[in-house]
């Protein structure tokens, strides 16, 4: 008991939190845009991982840290056009569209990968974010340590919750998301063009996917690996289902969702005599479990998974 | 523009769809290989070397062809009925380590015409039981089984790297985490001498006709495919609905654990945790490139084992990583995609 105890009162726990939380919180807003709108993104995962690597090989390459996410944006709103292409234009089943999109944008983030930087025997690495001190704040007892000595792109992860709340609940823009996600054809009545919303909805979806892939190798680590991005993808898709697909939930159920693996990762230095592996199934289990609770209760967007054809009923 | 559905596909344009769905792939990942610096058509030339050249590469795309066709079937007759069982690689992982333990315990000196058989149904069971639990969570908390089958594939491998690291390692094997081995006796016989190609793929052959008797010619089979089409509409028509999605899941899972099984008699005898190079996700590829029919499936099974057996030899002389035949895959699933779309629709303006 009394190592939990010093566990939840160290200060390196709640900066591992939100540091774990990060990716998962650009996953999960940018899944919850998608389907907003009306489209399941299931290429997360490897938009992520392609996000990832392009972020890192950018960098590599010369470009500033900024440069970096910026092309993972990029490069993650062209997976975001394929997937809409395939679900919105022609309609296909956006499960498989999406695992199709996972598959290809992974294989091709490892071709690249292993075409651009030969296999040597330890990974090339870059100098990754480092934590800023914000003047006054960082210095506090307990609360500067555990929370303000994060990289820039965990606060913007932050503001980016806050943003996105405010604009699917207060804006027009938000409000034709929402009508396009429940009900395409009355979307269209409004005056609203479901295609194009989709659309824009997936593509800034999708980028927001490849930077939460791209803090994996500038922030989190300094060096690409295949497999790196471990099933996140996957996790933030349940995220949204825990979240009821509202932005403000979404950053309450990743940090809490990074709370649990923060904690599980100490607790397996802390207790012997357990597989480590029992810890590492833990955050799949407990999407599982969190899907359980919150899918009956969860408001489904009504037009999630349904492909929109003009004119047709 | 607009999209109106064809009123009837004539024959050859159905059997014309997969074939030019994996030209287009071909030509886009040819793009890649160009980029790479390296010449396309003698890449592909050396694929198809690498994969038929000799007797040696042909048994070697055959065995690696034989748990694609189990998984690939696994998930057509999954997505005919609208399951969609994408836990396909933890089946197989989990269909394979219950083959290790139970062959390496309780069957250890058991002949060969009772352990093999026991043996198969044990990773089968094992599939099964791993895609009832996204089943039965979909059917009581109405949780979308895509995620949770997936998320159960991170599960079910590190299930087996902590029994393969503890209770069913090996102690001979230096240190390395490698399950104890199946005894000999329990070994799938060799179809070809010299080779590593075993009887796994007459197994998985022989089930491709089943799995086409059972869909095509079967109540059950006529049930799958109603729930598929349309639950309410299955429903109304009398159709057990979750009794039949609960089958299609024994079914399913029982196949990708049985690709483990075959695996694991078949070829290593033992599990690692490499056991698989994505065998669970590249049989969704077969399934979607065969249009979801059985035997289609071996077709699509066997051009995939090409690709990847043939890209080893290809990448080595060429020097051209070999994840070209996963992103030729890959590419192969959207293409097959956008093809089976404009076969059975037109442009309208």
């Amino acid at each position: 008991m009394s190592t939990v105890l010093d566990i939840v009162a160290s200060a390196g726990l709640w900066a591992a939190v939100l540091r774990i939380a990060t990716p998962l919180i650009f996953g999960t807003l940018g899944a919850l845009l998608c389907e907003r709108a009306g489209v399941l993104n299931l290429g997360i995962e490897g938009i992520m991982t392609f996000g990832a690597m392009i972020g890192w090989l950018a960098v590599y390459h010369g470009a500033d840290l900024w440069t970096g996410l910026l092309v993972a944006a990029l490069a993650g709103a062209v997976f975001g056009l394929l997937h809409a292409a395939l679900t919105v234009t022609l309609g296909l089943s956006q499960h498989v569209s999406g695992l199709g999109v996972t598959l290809f944008a992974s294989s091709l983030s490892y071709y690249l990968f292993r075409l651009i930087v030969p296999l040597a025997g330890s990974p090339p690495t870059i100098v990754p974010f480092q934590p800023i001190a914000i003047p006054g704040l960082t210095d506090l007892a307990f609360v500067g340590p555990a929370l303000l000595t994060q990289t820039p792109p965990t606060y913007l992860a932050l503001l980016l919750a806050l943003v996105l709340g405010y604009v699917v609940f207060r804006t027009p823009l938000g409000l034709a998301i929402r009508m396009t996600g429940e009900n395409p054809h009355a979307a269209e009545a409004q005056g609203v063009n479901p295609m194009a919303v989709r659309y824009g909805a997936v593509m800034v979806g999708s980028a927001l996917m490849a930077v939460g892939g791209a803090f994996l190798t500038l922030s989190a680590f300094n060096s690409f690996f295949p497999t790196m991005v471990q099933g996140r993808g996957w996790i933030s898709i349940a995220l949204v289902v825990f979240a009821s697909w509202r932005p403000g939930r979404a950053l309450f159920g990743a940090l809490l969702f990074a709370f649990f693996d923060a904690f599980q990762l100490r607790l397996q230095t802390a207790i012997d005599g357990v597989p480590y592996q029992v810890f590492l199934m833990t955050p799949y289990i407990l999407s599982i479990v969190a899907l359980c609770v919150m899918a009956r209760r969860a408001r489904v967007p009504q037009a999630l998974m349904q492909p929109y054809r003009r004119g047709e009923r | 523009m607009r999209f109106e559905r064809r009123e009837h596909r004539p024959l050859a344009l159905v059997i014309l769809t997969p074939l030019l769905a994996v030209a287009a792939a071909m030509a886009l990942s040819g793009l890649l290989i160009a980029a790479a610096g390296a010449p396309v058509l003698e890449a592909y030339w050396r694929i198809l070397v690498g994969a038929f050249g000799s007797r040696l590469s042909a048994t070697e795309t055959l065995t690696r062809a034989t748990p694609l066709m189990l998984t690939g079937l696994a998930a057509a007759v999954a997505f005919r009925a609208r399951v969609w069982n994408i836990g396909g690689e933890g089946q197989f992982y989990l269909g394979a380590i219950a083959v290790a333990a139970v062959g390496s315990r309780l069957l250890a000196d058991a002949p060969g015409f009772l352990s093999i058989p026991l043996l198969l149904v044990t990773g089968a069971v094992a599939g099964m039981i791993l895609l009832i639990v996204p089943l039965w969570l979909r059917l009581k908390f109405s949780v979308d089984e895509v995620v949770t089958s997936l998320l159960l594939n991170f599960v079910a491998v590190l299930v087996v790297s902590m029994l393969i690291d503890g209770p069913l390692k090996d102690p001979l094997a230096f240190g390395w985490p490698q399950s104890q081995a199946v005894p000999d006796a329990a070994m799938l016989p060799k179809l070809v001498a010299r080779s590593r190609l075993h009887w796994g793929v007459g197994i998985a052959l022989g089930l491709a006709f089943v799995v086409h008797f059972v869909q095509s010619r079967t109540v059950f089979g006529l049930k799958s495919r109603a729930a598929g089409l349309s639950p309410e509409g299955a429903i109304f028509a009398g159709v057990p609905l979750a009794r039949t999605l609960l089958l299609v899941a024994c079914l399913s899972g029982g196949l990708a654990g049985l690709a483990g099984a075959v695996e694991v008699m078949g070829v290593k005898g033992y599990v690692t945790t490499d056991l698989s190079p994505g065998f669970g996700y590249s049989g969704i590829v077969v399934a979607m490139l065969a249009g979801l029919h059985p035997l289609g499936v071996v077709l699509a099974a066997l051009f995939t084992a090409t690709m990847f057996v043939g890209a080893d030899g290809m990448s080595r002389a060429l020097k051209i990583p070999t994840y070209i035949a996963d992103v030729t895959v890959a590419l192969s699933l959207i293409t097959m995609l956008v093809a089976v779309f404009f076969a059975q629709y037109r442009i309208r303006r």
